[in-house]
């Protein structure tokens, strides 16, 4: 990666928000199996929850449960366009890091593979730190909380097919590889070509492509492990539950009680 | 953008959120546009008691839409049970309210924080939070 440039907020412009402007239809029509940890999390909520999903992209998790009320915020305005067809639910234009929210308003929150793109450790705090303060915080005897449940890619996946691993280099660019004209969703099990990575083996490359394909750099931060607990601990939350799933860390977290 | 989704906004500008200034936001310019839904009693059941009601009056006076009684509406009046087949009708305060809240959408237009001033556009009915860089 070019380790020349600053990282930070014009840095993310560059290698992450522009990215997805770009790519939105096209990773949108690869975007709509939700992953199992958190569809059993939008699941479990008591109808009625109110919450935000932040970093939705396309809104595929807003279709998971109707029974809510889900506020989707993502920085791609094109996206954000697919993301407010679904009813009920709204989605509005936000950054992470300035989200538009009232603090402690929700029940709920989630922050699906959104925060591995803030490129410095003091912002990925600051972004787990703006999740939590939309929490309802807990109060007196009340431990009942807002939670939010937190993805981001793991650097430890050896048996993907990007081989990254402990011992790595956490700070990657990440392929996206938009074939021209193409407009068709993949079948389920064929794993993308696509999204392979920059330097990766041989037998990972991306295949060659046609002439007109254009491929997109996205900057990933990932995770060792425990590196997520203990960012929220940072910024001020309670770890309930963590965990790997299929090349990711995830945690569920509450604002901690103020002392 | 429906209108509910104003009662969980308020200025992306961090230190306009401990002012009760920058809630609600405050619609000007707008053009408001109809999108039916389908009525889910249980839905707007369980939303009622989370609604700021001060600032839905608010706002639907700025709007220039029927005024709202002064204190939220029970819930035990969104419907009326029938006692021969159990259905349940919603009462026409239900119906205003799903009209009001679910269907009432901001097409075009601008919303404003009553603390610092910024305006934010809505767009094609997508409300845009993005900050200037000396903003942020």
């Amino acid at each position: 990666m070019t380790d020349s440039e600053p990282r930070g907020e014009g840095y993310e412009a560059q290698h992450v928000h522009s990215v997805y402007e770009e790519i939105a239809s096209h990773f949108s029509s690869t975007r709509y199996k939700p992953w199992p940890i958190v569809e059993r999390f939008l699941k479990e909520l008591p109808d009625g929850s109110i919450g935000a999903d932040v970093g939705c992209g396309n809104g595929k998790y807003l279709a998971v449960n109707k029974k809510v009320f889900i506020v989707g915020s993502d920085r791609s305005t094109n996206l954000i366009k697919i993301a407010k067809e679904h009813q009920p639910h709204a989605a509005v234009v936000a950054d992470n890091l300035s989200l538009p929210h009232p603090f402690g308003c929700f029940d709920f929150a989630i922050s699906i593979a959104v925060i591995h793109h803030l490129s410095t450790p003091e912002r990925r705090v600051e972004a787990v730190q703006a999740v939590l303060n939309l929490l309802r915080p807990p109060s007196g005897g009340n431990k009942n909380s807002g939670r939010v449940l937190i993805y981001v890619w793991a650097l430890e996946q050896k048996d993907s097919r990007r081989g990254w691993d402990e011992g790595h280099e956490q700070d990657v660019m990440v392929p996206w590889v938009l074939k021209s004209g193409e407009r068709t969703k993949k079948e389920k099990g064929q794993k993308t070509q696509r999204d392979g990575v920059v330097n990766s083996p041989p037998e990972e490359t991306v295949a060659p492509a046609p002439k007109e394909d254009k491929t997109f750099l996205r900057y990933y931060h990932l995770y060792r492990k425990e590196e997520l607990e203990h960012d929220i601990d940072e910024a001020g939350g309670t770890v309930l539950e963590s965990g790997y799933e299929k090349d990711n860390w995830w945690a569920i977290a509450s604002p901690r009680q103020q002392t | 953008m429906k209108l509910l989704t104003l009662n969980f906004l308020t200025c992306a500008i961090k230190t306009c959120k401990s002012s009760p200034l920058s809630f609600p936001l405050h619609p000007r310019e707008v053009e408001l546009e109809i999108l039916e839904t389908d009525y889910n009693a249980v839905f707007l059941r369980n939303i009622l008691p989370r609604l700021e009601w001060e600032a839905l009056r608010v706002l639907a006076g700025e709007l220039g839409l029927p005024s709202l009684p002064e204190s939220s509406p029970d819930v035990s009046s969104l419907s009326t049970s029938s006692e021969e087949d159990d259905s349940e009708t919603p009462t026409q305060v239900a119906q205003d309210l799903h009209r009001l809240l679910l269907e009432t959408c901001i097409k075009e237009g601008k919303l404003v924080c009553g603390c610092c001033g910024h305006e934010y556009a809505v767009k094609e009915g997508v409300a845009n939070f993005l900050l200037p860089g000396h903003l942020v």
